[in-house]
């Protein structure tokens, strides 16, 4: 979790790691770093483009991947469901922004579009937050002393089964929504503008993610949730009611991906029940890219992944082009697990350290 | 409800105990006189039974009820008289009652792709059954699989000017490309779906058991990407398109399978499949050698050295490191041949089809096959069979026909088919939770579940 001191013997790990992966790891960095400043010399507008919708949608994997970081932190499960909360989430706010009972019309006046959005926004979360905490009561609960495969097994089928859901509710074409956020540029960098929509998402990540840390870092229940990542049988004998803690990650966790869905719905202005698996699965190799447990980490990875995916989209010189870039997403994902399993900030984990 | 209806029981003098006491086949005649008594009760009312459908449970009674393992070798008498009801099932399809619920019995074209899916689950089995090691990416090995029938019994290579034909059937005069005969492609594919297995295994394999789910998430994804813009590769480095896959057009026609002229000459084996008058009977039955194949490497796997080593791994890993286990060599292994298996199925199932499409392997079909092997139970060659045929079915007509159904009793309009994955991610979730050793767990699995030995240390152990 966030505040745990960090593990006491760095030496020891640098020591256990092949002499081959920094080398590689330099060459293959210095390889993307060159790529990226031969792409700003060439082609300066595409990069700043890709740059600002890459940041963008970083925030946003941010948010989903602290949800699996989260979860992973206290449980050590790949919550797979995680993705499909968050999916269904976006179809709660695009229920909320096609419906015209909360006066969400683009053309409307500001003081009824914010209020109405903050109430879809808390109507989404507590819908997603709910949902996690019932997935874990149902699915995740009574196998926790399972073998550890057990869990992760129910958590794909979890995620087939509210695909479904989403599939029975809002039907299998991608469904558009009006864009309710005003377009207009804040400012212009290299011809290109930074619009009030992609503003924001920053403008409600960024005080969900102070929430969280606040509620991490200075709260009781917070503190429970370290102690219980840290160990749970400990944490139990210290008075922690464990479940209730692990619900609690749980609903956190849900709450986030309903933040996430109603940013998603509002800011891409449509959403579909396979948005869900694509994206959590890239939030999913952000978590383990920043070190998963680790709650930075995921937020840093997250940005990483995010910039990643924006320039592999768009840039033009030696670019493979957006056909190839969930391919390129999960070769990071298969060389951080393979050369660096502990992420760039390290794992936070009962195992990891 | 288990308990509750022992203690009603035991008020008429039928303890539990009395009831374990009887010979197994006395227990055997009153459960499938109990199950034949209800069918009769509730669902000959409802359907009308003719002659045939008391012949079936007949004979299926016949199969169960006696205590075969009595008799000098009688463990082979289920193996074989299953075997034989599925070798005879083309001739006694057409006379079979319909069933409830699930209406129609498979067709041969569905009994034809349960072989394919029974072979790719048993793969999937020693995986993750065997070897503990939960492989999210099978897709990958289906698809080397499917490419590697699709070169080699195509006129892809024709786009560079390859041809030749080396006992291919079915090849029209001037058609180019390579054509080699399906045996010989089966093999080419099970090798190269091993190759690959063992180079997706070597680096990952070291991984502890959810990142290494994660890693061949991933690999079966990267190849599903490759599948889709594979027929442009390196047309940066090269300076022209490098087609493998066809892209989204797909590959085909793939050539079907057949003995060719020589064999049908001298020893009167089918010419060519597609054909033949009793074209979807071949493929069928040629099915069921291969699955046999399978079920045999499974089966001397399981008692091998080598099967022993996966379940030490998969028990605990340390222990049988220090034990002496060779971990990466071993885990390797039931990688490679897993993938062997998946290779094979996959060539086979794309010379019927007769083409190979981007689509076809996408994460959902992993998921897909390792639901058969949780379904029919992990390690268990008899359960992982049901399970593998019993979604197969289900995925190729069975929930059309159970909807078609559900629709006409109900008055209903609903298209239950586009449930189909929620129903397997159900299927997942309901058996980890309610029945984790699956519909017919293995020995081992059985024994661990009902001594509770799991996971636990030795003095907890409870004896039973």
């Amino acid at each position: 979790m966030a505040s745990q001191a960090s593990t006491a013997v760095p030496g020891l790990r640098a020591l256990r790691r092949p002499s081959l992966t920094t080398p590689f790891a330099l060459i293959l960095i210095g390889g993307v770093v060159f790529w990226l400043i031969e792409n700003l010399i060439k082609t300066p507008s595409d990069f700043y483009a890709n740059f600002i919708f890459g940041a963008t949608n970083g925030f946003l994997y941010a948010l989903i991947a602290i949800g699996y970081s989260l979860v992973y932190g206290i449980l050590e499960l790949i919550n797979f469901a995680h993705g499909d909360v968050f999916m269904l989430g976006s179809m709660m706010a695009t229920t909320f922004v096609g419906s015209t009972v909360l006066g969400l019309t683009a053309g409307g006046s500001w003081y009824v579009l914010w209020p109405g959005i903050i109430l879809a926004l808390l109507i989404t979360v507590a819908f997603c937050g709910t949902l996690n905490v019932t997935i874990e009561r149902v699915a995740y609960r009574r196998l926790r002393n399972a073998p550890r495969l057990a869990p992760l097994i129910t958590a794909i089928g979890m995620s087939f089964i509210l695909q479904n859901v989403g599939l029975i509710w809002k039907g299998a074409r991608p469904i558009s929504t009006r864009s309710l956020l005003p377009q207009g540029s804040i400012f212009t960098i290299g011809g290109v503008g930074y619009t009030w929509s992609e503003f924001f998402v920053v403008l409600v990540t960024l005080p969900v993610l102070g929430l969280l840390v606040w509620l991490v870092q200075r709260t009781r229940q917070g503190k429970a949730m370290r102690a219980t990542a840290q160990d749970r049988e400990a944490a139990a004998m210290m008075g922690i009611d464990v479940d209730r803690t692990i619900s609690f990650a749980f609903l956190l966790a849900g709450s986030l991906a309903g933040v996430a869905g109603v940013v998603f719905a509002l800011y891409n202005t449509n959403t579909s029940y396979l948005t869900g698996f694509r994206t959590g699965l890239i939030a999913f190799t952000a978590a383990v890219v920043g070190g998963i447990g680790n709650l930075p980490g995921a937020v840093l990875g997250a940005m990483l992944i995010g910039l990643l995916e924006g320039f592999s989209d768009g840039l033009s010189w030696h670019a493979l082009g957006s056909a190839w870039t969930e391919a390129v997403i999960f070769a990071i994902l298969i060389i951080i697990l393979v050369l660096r399993p502990e992420g760039l900030l390290g794992e936070r984990t009962p195992e990891g350290g | 409800m288990h308990d509750r209806l022992w203690t009603a029981l035991a008020r008429f003098g039928w303890t539990e105990e009395r009831w374990r006491a009887l010979p197994i086949w006395q227990r055997r005649a009153v459960k499938a006189g109990l199950v034949g008594l209800v069918a009769i009760l509730v669902l000959a009312p409802l359907y009308g039974f003719d002659a045939g459908a008391y012949l079936g449970f007949l004979t299926i009674a016949a199969i169960y009820v006696p205590d075969w393992a009595r008799f000098p070798y009688g463990r082979f008498v289920l193996p074989v008289a299953v075997l034989a009801l599925c070798i005879a099932y083309p001739y006694y399809l057409g006379s079979m009652p319909k069933l409830p619920i699930f209406t129609e019995l498979p067709t041969m074209t569905t009994a034809f792709t349960m072989t394919i899916f029974v072979m790719m689950a048993l793969g999937l089995n020693i995986v993750v059954g065997y070897a503990g090691l939960l492989d999210l990416g099978y897709v990958a090995f289906y698809a080397i699989g499917a490419y590697t029938a699709a070169w080699l019994a195509s006129p892809q290579a024709d786009r560079y000017h390859w041809s030749f034909n080396l006992g291919g059937v079915g090849v029209p005069p001037g058609l180019g490309g390579i054509h080699v005969s399906i045996w010989l492609v089966l093999i080419a594919a099970a090798g190269l779906a091993a190759l690959a297995g063992v180079i997706i295994g070597l680096p990952t394999l070291r991984l502890r058991g959810d990142y290494l789910a994660i890693v061949t998430l991933g690999f079966g994804e990267i190849v599903g990407v490759v599948a889709t813009n594979g027929d442009c590769l390196l047309s940066g480095v090269v300076g022209h398109c490098v087609n493998i896959t066809n892209g989204s057009q797909g590959i085909n026609p793939i050539d079907p399978p057949g003995f060719g002229h020589w064999l049908h000459a001298h020893l009167g084996l089918p010419e060519n499949f597609l054909s033949a008058s009793n074209s979807l009977d071949l493929f069928y039955w040629a099915g069921i050698v291969l699955v046999l194949f399978v079920v045999y490497c499974s089966l001397r796997l399981r008692d091998s050295k080598l099967g022993r080593a996966w379940v030490a791994i998969r028990e605990d890993e340390t222990a049988a490191a220090a034990m002496g286990v060779p971990l990466m060599r071993t885990k390797t292994w039931a990688y490679a041949i897993g993938a062997f298996m998946g290779g094979i199925a996959g060539a086979f199932l794309k010379s019927e089809q007769g083409g190979a499409f981007n689509t076809d392997f996408a994460f959902s079909f992993s998921i897909f096959v390792l639901a058969m092997v949780i379904l029919g139970g992990m390690g268990s060659i008899w359960g992982v069979i049901l399970g593998g045929a019993f979604l197969a079915y289900l995925n190729i007509e069975g929930i059309a026909n159970i909807g078609g159904w559900y629709n006409s009793t109900f008055n209903q309009n609903t298209d239950l088919t586009s449930y189909s994955y929620g129903i397997y991610g159900l299927i997942l979730v309901l058996v980890m939770l309610f029945r984790p050793t699956g519909l017919v767990p293995s020995g081992r699995a059985k024994a661990e579940y009902e001594l509770g030995v799991e996971d636990q240390p030795l003095m907890d152990a409870r004896t039973a």
